[in-house]
Parts: structure tokens; sequence; C-alpha cells
């Protein structure tokens, strides 16, 4: 079994789901090779270098290879493809761009998202937005697989001992050109790895009373999510998109405001540890799946939240 | 320039999915499918591409079972000019259906091809990617936006940290996502119209593409259900309970 990873990093730091990845490769074999694609990344290199169970990290190191264009990266994997029987990235937009050209290329079935590994071969991986789950066996040699990263821990940062090294890659033309990025800049956590998300659905009606919520994140060092209602509407950016089609996440302690809970949404979030919601109808489904139900008008319980966790604070202070 | 737009046959996102008892797959004897969501997206999209006089023609194509004709006919009534279905069962992996697509287009050459970003039923996230691979045509997925110059496209994505825009050359791939625009209703003269329009059925083998599953369904299990909790009385028993009972603030 020997493995290569796809990393994911922005340049500057390595994404948590590159962690996430590994941890999940681990469970297959501990031949792990990292290979990392971008600019300037000789810091990154070496940063994963020491990670636990990395063997080797294989650093394309490259001006043209400055924007993660995936019509550019799958020639890369594709030409140290042999070498491998298992190649693994993570289920974000970045690894969901790339990995499928890497398996049609290699002419095998990609395995997407998967949250379980029961061995080198059979996978877990939850379909209809997580209403069911298959157990499924490749029967291709290599595999071609995207992990999601909530459903794996990351390995520690150090204690491993990899050697780097260095490749080129002369890429053919290609017909994608990166123009800009507009991203979401927070202090706050980010919402795939915190341990609190505080997030807002259509019930808050518009963007100014989605301060609210932002607020009670504030007071919580918690990470915001939106329902996709809430996104629509412009409330805040798709980034902040909890469910089947946005982000998954696994916090300890999910606050759902104003949120009906649409299997859509669950899909995103059924899996963290403690939910609670809000909302005005005690019909709502999202009450179903919620370790704590509040029965309220948001507007008059969120500020009275608000308070109480002041209160809290000024105690333990 | 004609624009070829696939369309996928899914259980109904309201449908409440349930996993049969012995645990070969999900029920799907009388429930109600529906066009997958983002394909509509990109139905929608091609009608304005056409409508902006940018585009002539629009084929729908979709691939599985005879009943498929219907979503067909759904994008027909919407207002694309003809369909064609490739006739198999239906649960062609995304490998399989994006050789088939690619067959397609060697045939009817393109200049466009919009597809959804994911099926809703088996997420995979994987056919649009592909075929772009395969085709080796430039791909923009996860679209919000697409802008058709003279020769090229400006195309707004969805990604993890926000938006992100690329330039694309044409021919080139979209994958659709549900905020690209909103999806009209067919009218009923138009339901009328969609019935005369032409469906093409092809086969599997007489495109010459092998699409024998690599993928084996060991069970679908339904997924571990969550005890409903407690309702509390005011937001003093919540953060109460948060700090004392759960230990998570
Ligand atoms: C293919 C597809 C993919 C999708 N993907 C996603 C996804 O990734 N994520 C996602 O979230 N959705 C997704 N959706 C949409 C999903 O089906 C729902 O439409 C959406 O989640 C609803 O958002 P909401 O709960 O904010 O809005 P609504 O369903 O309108 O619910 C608003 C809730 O707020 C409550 N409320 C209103 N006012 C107050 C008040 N003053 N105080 C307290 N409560 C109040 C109401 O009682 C209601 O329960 C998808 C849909 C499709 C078809
Ligand atoms: N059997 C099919 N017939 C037509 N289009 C399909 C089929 N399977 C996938 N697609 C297209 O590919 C997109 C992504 O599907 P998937 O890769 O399965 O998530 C869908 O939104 C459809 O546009």
């Amino acid at each position: 079994m020997s493995i290569l990873i796809l990393a994911e990093h922005n340049n500057l730091e390595v994404k948590s789901s590159t962690l996430n990845t590994i941890s999940a490769a681990s469970k297959v074999g501990s031949e792990i090779d990292i290979l990392v694609i971008g600019s300037d990344i000789e810091n990154i290199a070496k940063e994963i270098a020491n990670y636990q169970h990395v063997s080797k990290v294989i650093s394309l190191d490259d001006k043209n290879f400055e924007h993660a264009i995936a019509e550019k990266i799958d020639p890369v994997i594709v030409s140290i493809a042999d070498k491998y029987s298992h190649i693994f990235a993570p289920a974000t937009t970045f690894g969901k761009n790339v990995m499928p050209r890497v398996a049609v290329k290699l002419d095998v079935a990609q395995i997407s998202d998967v949250i379980n590994i029961e061995s080198e071969d059979t996978f877990i991986r939850p379909i209809y937005a997580g209403n069911a789950l298959a157990t499924v066996k490749s029967n291709d040699d290599k595999k071609v697989i995207t992990v999601r990263p909530t459903s794996f821990d990351v390995v520690a940062k150090d204690g491993g001992s990899g050697i780097v090294e260095f490749i080129n890659f002369e890429s053919s033309e290609t017909f994608t050109e990166f123009l800009d990025r507009e991203e979401s800049k927070s202090d706050r956590p980010e919402l795939s790895t915190a341990r609190i998300v505080v997030s807002g659905g259509r019930g808050l009606q518009s963007a100014e009373n989605f301060k609210l919520i932002n607020n009670i994140a504030d007071k919580l060092n918690a990470a915001i999510g939106a329902s996709r209602a809430a996104v629509d509407a412009g409330y805040v950016s798709n980034d902040y998109q909890v469910g089947q089609t946005g982000k998954v996440v696994v916090p300890d302690l999910y606050i759902a405001v104003g949120i009906s809970g649409a299997i859509q949404h669950l899909a995103g979030m059924k899996e963290s540890k403690i939910i609670v919601a809000i909302n005005k109808d005690e019909e709502a489904p999202i009450f179903n799946i919620a370790d704590y139900g509040l029965c309220a008008d948001l507007f008059e319980a969120l500020p009275k939240l608000s308070s109480e966790l002041d209160k809290l604070n000024s105690i333990e202070k | 320039m004609k624009i070829l737009v696939t369309v996928k046959r899914v259980i109904d996102y309201n449908v409440q999915v349930r996993v049969k008892a012995d645990n070969s797959g999900v029920e799907k004897e009388n429930v109600k499918m529906s066009m997958n969501p983002p394909d509509e997206n990109a139905v929608e999209e091609a009608l304005r591409i056409k409508e902006a006089g940018k585009a002539d023609e629009i084929i729908i194509l979709s691939i599985g079972e005879e009943k498929c004709q219907e979503t067909i006919r759904t994008a027909l009534a919407m207002g694309a000019d003809r369909g064609i279905l490739i006739k198999a069962t239906d649960d062609v992996e995304p490998l399989s259906v994006s050789k088939l697509i690619s067959k397609i287009v060697e045939t009817e050459k393109p200049g466009l091809i919009l597809m959804g970003k994911q099926a809703i039923d088996d997420d995979s996230n994987q056919t649009a990617q592909m075929t772009s691979a395969l085709l080796n045509w430039p791909q923009a997925t996860f679209a919000s936006k697409i802008d058709i110059e003279e020769n090229t496209a400006i195309v707004t994505r969805e990604i993890d940290e926000g938006l992100e825009r690329v330039k694309v050359k044409m021919p080139f791939i979209a994958s659709c996502d549900l905020r690209l625009n909103e999806p009209r209703y067919a009218s009923l003269p138009n339901i009328m119209k969609a019935k005369k329009k032409p469906i093409d059925i092809k086969s599997a083998e007489e495109l010459g593409v092998d699409i024998k599953p690599r993928i084996e369904n060991i069970k679908i299990s339904e997924p571990p259900t969550r005890q409903k909790g407690v309702m509390v009385a005011d937001v003093a028993e919540l953060v109460q309970k948060l700090k004392y009972e759960a230990k998570v603030i």
C-alpha cells in the first residue's frame, strides 16, 4: 500500500483539511507521500514533512502553480500516479475540483466524500444528503478518494521525519485563467473546524438583523454559519452555508437560530455533538434533532442570550 | 452555437428517502422523481444564453431508464429544442456518464456544456470535472455567474473561501450551483409544444462505451438516528444546561 495525498494550502498556510486527510489515509497504510503544489511553498513543504505519518513530501514550487487551477494540477498527479495504490484529497471545493480529473485519466471510478474506511478497498460514504450510508467496494486497481475532513481527526503536526523532494513540471497550455478571489476575512474561528458554530436562517429576515448572530458568536468565540435560504437572501456570503451543497461542520456546539431544519441543512450539521435550536414554530423539524430546543421569538431570545452570556463571563472573571 | 445540457432524473428533493429493509438500496417504488435541482439551473442558463442571441440550439441529454424521457420533456417544456436519451440502468457511475457525454459531444459538437454541480442522489460531484478532463476543455465548476463574451467566458465560482473568478476559453464546461439563476416554470402552451419536440434514443453499446460499474454496493444502511432532546423553558435555563449539563460553554 503506498499512498499519495494532495495537500490543500493557500501558499501561506496548510489547511487543516490536509491533516484530516493524512489521518484518514493512515487507516489504509503507512507509506504516505504528500504532494504539495504551489508557489513560494518552501515553508509549507518543510512543515508537512514533520507531520505524523508522513514519509515524503513532493514539492512542486513554481509561480505557474500559484492559483489552484484544476487543469494544471491533475497532470502532475497523473505523472506520478504509477507508484501509488491510493490517491487521497480532502472533499473540499479544492479537492472536488481536481480529483475526478485524476480518476477519469486513470480510468478509475472516484469514491467521493468518504466518512469511514473499512479496509483498503471498502469505504463508507453518505448518499441522499446523508439519509443513507453506502458501504462501497472499489474494484479498480487504483483508488482515487476524497475524504470528508470533519469525519477524521487531525494528525499531530510533529513527530514525523519525512524528506522533501523537489520536482519540476512542464505544464501544457491550459485555457483557464485565474482572475481574482473574494475571500471573506474575519477574526473568528474557521467555520469547518470551529468548536462552536452559531447559524442563522431565513428567520433573521435581513443582513442587518443577522448581526444578532454575530454578537452571540463573538461572546462564544464561535464561527458563524447560515442556511442556504439566508445566503440566497443575501444576509451573508456563500462561504457561510452549511449543508448538502455547502459545508459540513461537526462542532461541540451548534446553535441553529431561525432555521427550519430541511434535510439539506441537516446534512451539514447533524453530526454536531450538541445541537441547540431556537425557533418560534414548535413544529419546526429542527427540534427533532436538537438536544436543547427553545421555542421562542429569536428577536427576544437572542438579546437575552447575549446578556446571560455576559453574566456567565463576569462570574468567571 | 449549440449548448448541451445534462439532466439527471432523481428522487425529488422533498421526499424523505427511506433505506430498504434488505439494505440493497433506497426505496424508489411509488416515489416522486424530478429533475436534479442544479440541472434545472443549467437548463435555465442555457435558455438565457440563447435568448441573449448567443446560442441557437439547446440539446438536453439524459442517461438512464426509459422514464428519463419525462425529465427531458420537462427541460423541453422550459424551452429547450430537442433531447437525447441514452438508455441504461438508473445507476450509471459518473465515470461512465462522462464517457457517454464525450461521445455525444463528438457528433453534436456543442460550444458549451452546462451540467449540475452535484446529483442529489449519489452526491458524487464528479461528472462535470471528468467530462472536462476527457474532452480537454476548460472547466468552471460550482458556477454562480456566467458571462459569455466573444470566444471566452468569465465565470464566478463558489468555493469554500468565498468566490473566485476565472476566464475560460470556449468551448468549456460549467457545473452550475443553485444560485446561478431562478429556473422558470413551463407554461401550459410550452408543455404542449414540448410533446412534439424530438427525443433521439441511443444506447451505450451503440456508442461503444463500457458502462460496467467499478464500484460494488456492499450495503446501503440507515444512518444512526439522533435522540430528540428536551425543550427548555427560557434562555436562562438553556444557558444553565449548556454550562453545567452539556459543559460546552
Ligand atoms: C438541491 C438542494 C440543495 C440544498 N442545499 C442546502 C444546503 O446546503 N444548506 C441549506 O441550509 N439548505 C439547502 N437547501 C435548501 C433547503 O431545502 C431549505 O430551503 C433551507 O435550508 C431553508 O432555510 P431556512 O431554514 O433558513 O428557511 P425556512 O425554511 O424558511 O425556515 C425559517 C425558520 O425560521 C423560523 N422563524 C421565522 N421567524 C422567526 C423568529 N422571529 N423567531 C424564531 N424563529 C423564526 C421559522 O419558524 C422557520 O422554521 C437545498 C435545497 C436543494 C433543493
Ligand atoms: N445519468 C445522468 N444523466 C444525465 N446527466 C447526469 C447523469 N449523471 C450525472 N449527470 C450530470 O452530472 C451532474 C453531476 O452529477 P454527479 O457527478 O453524479 O454529482 C448532474 O447534475 C448532471 O448534470
